[in-house]
């Protein structure tokens, strides 16, 4: 019995641990954008929907195999990215935040009814990377996709960590992010950083799409939830941390997963999974309200 | 003008305003009179969310939600949850519903505005989004007060008003009724019903922002710093702010579900609360007139999107049955607008140049022509 409790356990933390991968990525592309823009994307999901739906159509419809369709997709992310915030977020992006929410949901509406328009409602299938091999681990069952996406969301933070400390371009990001008009001054094409935010948020983005159809199934919608847990990992982790995001992607899909676990066994047994959403939302306040700057972010300084 | 004369002025062009919505259902179909039922309707909850941002500078992308809870309680309290094995009887009449709506609404209201206190800018934007969002799953999730999935049906209940409307001889018009001595038709009562309670919002949302607490709400806007070293509360005029703005959502979700005679969790999607955001965008932050034409927008720019002829923005008599069909950026997309997913497209591409065209709105495009008028009297004079 405690044995059978036990492997239920860690089945569901390594479920967790898959789904938290998920919001882990979406989160870091939130956070990218914010750190560099200070805006936050609604549009988020439906970007990573896009990039999703782009691989799929290179595979079935173009039938390319499925690497080149990838890198493909990931390329066009990158400059879908800079694109829509060279044309949609920078003649917005020096106004009224209320501006750039009704901007960014505009993009949303809009990316979502393209994908239906284009590619139909239908739920479609994409493959994994990472192949549909299944592992038992002592009774747990590990699959290979879920790995892949826990060692690509750690993988791109280390990156992203180097890309920001080591190289010029992540200096001059920096700089643009913090302070604007200084960093014009000394050489930084301050537009271009933005620009080249959005274009990496988008590339981050196409990589959770596409990690996220797999397991969820390709459709419009797929990314909608996925959205809301991915701020509750951003805003868990500290809005602008790029580590906060993965440590709170990988903790709220453990949570969520734990709460399910617990309700099973008699406890917490109020919890049904209709109150996923909601306990993400409840995260997302307490987080906000308890610690805003969340657990790895620095308190924001205003200036008066 | 002198704010005298101003005030002369708006009390006139109100008074002309009630006028033209009551004797608006003379000239248009009785089908029509239901849309623009949902026009009054939307106008309720943008005068509360302009309440809320536009005048105290909070941003909700989760009104909707508040919505919800109105137009629940009115159907609960109609309908009755006891089939679904919850403690409310049914039997009450759907406009004495309408009170206890918003006044439920708006205590849910004031409960949000206190964690909300600590939140600005984006990341109330973020979580009142966050609301909005997992509000359909939490209404699922309380089956035996909400019916879950399935819903309320109102329908044909004794409790809508209207329901014992009667067929008339002439098969091709509307069942009627009696009510206080007139004859309507249930369009018509649903419009006369919306759009009393919605001129009654108005004047309310005047009286509230033009005297004291109106002036802390604005300042709190401006500048939470001069208004807090000014003696303003901003806990108070916060959470005050959140409370009314939700309680006028509330009535607005409850006569949305009188209106639908049935609610689920898809009655109040997350798209309501997107569109009445962009409505009060539309409208203009921070004025009340502007507003009428973000309801419209908010009740018509849906339909207009998926390819709907213009005809149904105009009173039958103008178009005299023809209808006036217009293209959305051409045919050139092979596949056109009405596909699945190209009003949603259309609907996103209007936002976004909204926002690059009139970034204060049609109010402010008012205000703007109004300023053009009253400068050039002034240099005149001189």
């Amino acid at each position: 019995m405690i044995a059978a409790a036990f492997t239920d356990f860690m089945q569901q933390v390594v479920s967790g641990l898959a789904s938290g991968g998920i919001y882990a990525l979406l989160a870091l592309a939130l956070v990218i954008i914010h750190r560099s823009t200070g805006v936050i994307n609604f549009a988020q999901g439906e970007m990573a929907t896009l990039s999703a739906y782009i691989a799929w159509a290179l595979i079935v419809h173009h039938s390319w195999s499925y690497w080149p369709a990838f890198a493909a997709t990931l390329v066009i992310s990158f400059f879908g990215g800079i694109g829509i915030h060279t044309a949609i977020i920078r003649p917005v992006e020096s106004g009224s935040v209320l501006r750039i929410v009704i901007v960014t949901i505009g993009l949303l509406v809009a990316i979502n009814g393209f994908v239906v328009w284009q590619w139909s409602g239908e739920p479609q299938q994409l493959q994994s990377p990472f192949g549909t091999e299944v592992y038992d681990v002592g009774g747990v069952v590990v699959a290979a996709h879920d790995i892949g996406t826990i060692t690509v969301a750690l993988g791109i933070v280390l990156l992203l960590g180097a890309l920001f400390r080591f190289t010029k371009v992540g200096l001059a990001l920096r700089a643009a992010a913090v302070n604007p008009e200084e960093a014009r001054l000394v050489g930084v094409r301050v537009s271009w950083m933005l620009g080249l935010g959005w274009g990496l948020a988008a590339l981050l983005g196409g990589v959770a799409g596409m990690l996220t159809a797999p397991t969820v199934g390709l459709d419009p919608n797929m990314m909608a939830a996925v959205l809301i847990y991915s701020f509750a990992a951003a805003v868990l982790g500290g809005i602008d941390s790029p580590i906060g995001a993965v440590v709170g992607g990988l903790l709220i899909g453990v949570l969520l997963n734990m709460l399910s676990f617990l309700s099973q066994y008699g406890m917490f047994d109020w919890f049904t999974e209709e109150l996923r959403l909601p306990m993400a939302l409840l995260i997302i306040l307490a987080v906000l309200l308890i610690r805003p700057q969340g657990i790895l972010g620095r308190p924001e300084v205003k200036r008066v | 003008m002198t704010p005298r004369e101003q005030r002369i002025f708006g009390f006139a062009v109100f008074a002309a305003f009630v006028v033209f919505v009551f004797v608006l259902p003379q000239f248009i179909s009785d089908f029509r009179a239901r849309d623009y039922a949902y026009v009054g309707i939307y106008l309720i909850a943008l005068l509360g969310l302009n309440i809320l941002t536009g005048y105290t500078g909070q941003i909700s992308l989760g009104h909707g939600a508040f919505m919800a809870i109105g137009g629940y309680t009115t159907a609960i309290l109609m309908a009755g949850n006891e089939q679904f094995g919850g403690p409310v009887p049914s039997g009450m009449q759907d406009i004495w519903t309408l009170p206890i709506a918003g006044l439920v609404a708006g205590l849910f209201g004031l409960a949000f505005g206190l964690p909300a206190l600590r939140l600005s800018g984006l990341y109330l934007a973020l979580a009142t989004f966050a609301v909005a969002v997992a509000m359909p799953s939490t209404v699922k999730r309380f089956e035996e007060y909400t019916g879950g999935g399935e819903g309320i049906q109102l329908f044909g209940l004794p409790e809508l008003t209207g329901s014992n409307a009667v067929a008339p001889a002439d098969p091709n018009a509307p069942a009627t009724f009696e009510l206080l001595g007139l004859t309507f038709t249930q369009n018509d009562w649903m419009y006369y019903l919306a759009w009393s309670i919605a001129l009654g919002a108005f004047a309310g949302a005047w009286l509230i922002l033009r005297g004291r607490t109106g002036r802390a709400f604005r300042a709190v806007r401006d500048s939470e710093t001069a208004a807090v070293s000014s003696g303003v509360s901003l806990a108070r005029y916060k959470t005050l702010a959140f409370g009314i703005s939700a309680a006028y959502a509330g009535v607005a979700g409850g006569l949305f579900a009188i209106a639908s005679a049935f609610v689920n969790p898809d009655t109040f999607p997350v798209a309501l609360s997107i569109f009445l955001l962009v409505g009060i965008v539309v409208g203009g932050l921070g004025g009340l007139s502007g507003l009428v034409v973000g309801a419209i927008f908010v009740a018509f720019l849906p339909l207009w999107a998926q390819g709907q002829d213009l005809g149904s923005l105009l009173p039958d008599s103008v178009i005299q049955g023809d209808t006036v069909s217009i293209p959305i950026l051409g045919d050139f997309l092979f596949k056109g607008t009405s596909a699945p997913g190209g009003p949603a497209i259309v609907y996103g591409i209007v936002l976004i140049l909204l926002m690059f065209v009139l970034p204060n709105g049609v109010g402010g495009l008012f205000r703007r022509i109004g300023q053009v008028i009253t400068n050039r009297r002034y240099s005149r004079s001189k």
